[in-house]
């Protein structure tokens, strides 16, 4: 059976161009970069290529950029060094709709003494921006808001966020995981301090970020040990996943307008045919300030394990708000939040697209989806014929 | 799906016995929206109280569907008496066992049972005993202490796991952690 692999947000796959790459890394070449011999020497500077790779992806400078181990990494060392660098200050100010590689962190703090605002959002997923800029105080040691929201693809105002941070000389944090590859992303542009960005989201593999800051930045590292990446995160680097990377955010610059064009175009197709076909059909988040790859879409009475299984017998990998499959009893903390309706919060799909996706991927999910979601409610005690 | 055994997956992808049932005997409603899953089972009885017919319909997850569909399945010629001695654990079994984390779906099927027999019988459903404990799930302390000790469960993560208590606000957690302690001290 063919699968047809729209889970793009939880990850993606490494590109074949990627691989090659990395793959000398993993036999041949495998000098420790730190090492003083030419032999080592040269996977240095492979790394160093690679950081400026990175770097360019989102105009940084090179020496901005620390590779990290994974995204929650990246997330927990800026939280880590903006507290350490404002050790005076007791207030943090995020979201109520972040990652939990964000959101569990600072509840742990709160538990320490901090005081955090969760900033809410609307219904369509829109950042509540008046209370936002009230809860910036003299107190407030960082702000941390993602760029784009894994779940609904809601893209909030960085720019203007991290102008106004800037302007209170508060350090502003972005979780830019989700963003980075599908909008562009441009760091003197949008001054951000520092920002999240994962490989695996991005066509690298699993196991390697990046973490920027920007320079003059007091950074105190959160994995402390040896001397590498400038002192800033210990550890041997992971040297084939840095270099595939590098050649991935290559290929991301390369693939933004495509990103924005034709992924967009099949996104909205998708989206327009389900609520076509599809009775009781909501589209969940800002539908005119998304990530052109996302579609959050709630199915009244039916629930989203379900529909997701009965989708997989047809080779469709999609991913759920549902609680059945966040691994705990409640559904998605980012559609609560939205107060999507208890009708259809627990029935709520996310397709998320990337650059692999085709015209017949949408056709195979269009012609699939209706009968499932028709069959499951034929057997739901609050589906109404009538509706 | 992969945590499923193939006898849930089959009871899902090829459920028995759903729809609405004409003129039932018997109806027992559980769950609702807002938790996530709700079985409605029908349920035609004779005049020797043998149930020959029983139908269900269902909103939840695979393991919800298989437990609703594996419940009628057992259900059909048995006798009052001996349905009302079904155990969630005896759904389960049928199915060839549930992941921990999905107890709750067979409890459901307990459940809904449990409320038919009594509208069938007429019996009022008396303000259960015990102290409420999971407002949300709607789970006394009794429920709870029973569950422990029948089960063997040892953390708050098991209680949820079979009754759902503390899976959703999450405020009855310590109170929960109290009794699994509590019933573990004393045995």
């Amino acid at each position: 059976m063919k699968i047809v692999y729209t889970d793009n947000n939880a990850t993606t796959r490494v590109a074949p161009e990627v691989l090659e790459e990395m793959l000398p890394y993993f036999s041949e070449l495998y000098g420790n970069p730190s090492s003083m011999h030419s032999f080592g020497g040269n996977v240095g500077r492979e790394i160093t290529r690679a950081r400026e790779r990175v770097a360019a992806l989102i105009n940084a400078a090179p020496d901005e950029i620390i590779f990290t181990s994974c995204g929650t990494e990246s997330d927990n060392a800026a939280i880590h060094a903006a507290l350490a660098a404002n050790p005076e200050k007791r207030h943090i100010i995020t979201s109520g709709v972040e990652h939990p590689a964000i959101k569990n962190p600072l509840e742990d703090l709160e538990k320490k003494g901090y005081r955090v605002t969760f900033v809410p959002v609307d219904d369509k997923g829109r950042l509540d921006m008046a209370l936002l800029y009230e809860s910036m105080t003299d107190d407030t040691a960082l702000v941390s808001l993602m760029w784009a929201n894994n779940e609904t693809g809601v893209i909030f105002p960085i720019k203007e966020i991290a102008q106004r941070a800037a302007e209170k000389g508060i350090l502003f944090h972005t979780d830019a995981v989700q963003a980075v590859g599908k909008v562009p992303i441009d760091v003197k542009d949008a001054p951000v301090d520092m920002l999240s960005l994962s490989g695996h989201k991005i066509h690298a593999p699993k196991g390697v970020a990046a973490l920027y800051v920007k320079k003059g930045l007091k950074f105190s590292s959160f994995l402390n040990g040896g001397h590498q990446e400038n002192g800033r995160r210990g550890g041997t680097e992971n040297t084939a996943s840095i270099i595939g990377l590098g050649r991935a955010c290559e290929l991301a610059t390369e693939h933004l307008t495509e990103m924005d064009t034709r992924v967009r175009a099949l996104r909205d197709f998708l989206e327009t045919r389900l609520v076509e076909l599809i009775p009781a059909a909501t589209v969940n988040g800002d539908k005119g300030n998304r990530l052109p790859n996302t579609l959050n879409i709630g199915f009244t009475a039916v629930e989203g394990e379900s529909i997701l299984l009965l989708m997989d017998q047809a080779g469709i990998c999609a991913s759920s708000g549902s609680a059945c499959t966040s691994g705990s009893l409640d559904p998605s903390h980012v559609l609560m939040a939205m107060e999507v309706p208890l009708e259809s919060v627990h029935g709520t799909i996310r397709f998320s697209l990337s650059c692999d996706n085709t015209q017949a991927d949408m056709d195979h999910i269009v012609t699939t989806l209706p009968p499932v979601i028709q069959r499951l409610r034929d057997m739901s005690p609050f589906w109404k014929q009538e509706e | 799906m992969w945590e499923y055994s193939d006898k849930v997956k089959d009871h899902f992808l090829n459920p028995r016995n759903v729809g609405q049932m004409e003129a039932p005997d018997a109806v027992g409603e559980t769950g609702s929206l807002s938790c996530g899953d709700a079985l409605k089972l029908f349920l035609k009885i004779n005049e020797n109280e043998r149930i020959t017919d029983a139908t269900f319909m269902t909103f939840g997850c695979a393991s919800a569907v298989a437990s609703s569909s594996a419940l009628t399945e057992i259900l059909k010629g048995m006798t009052l008496t001996e349905a009302a001695k079904l155990t969630n654990d005896d759904i389960a079994d049928y199915l060839g066992g549930l992941p921990k984390a999905k107890m709750h779906c067979s409890v459901m099927g307990q459940n809904a049972l449990k409320n038919a027999i009594n509208a069938y019988k007429g019996i009022q459903i008396m303000e259960k005993p015990g102290t409420m404990v999971c407002e949300c799930f709607d789970i006394t302390d009794l429920e709870i202490i029973d569950a422990v000790k029948k089960n063997h469960l040892d953390s708050v993560e098991d209680v949820t796991a079979y009754l759902k208590a503390g899976g959703g606000c999450g405020n009855c957690i310590d109170k929960i952690e109290e009794i699994v302690d509590s019933v573990k001290t004393q045995a």
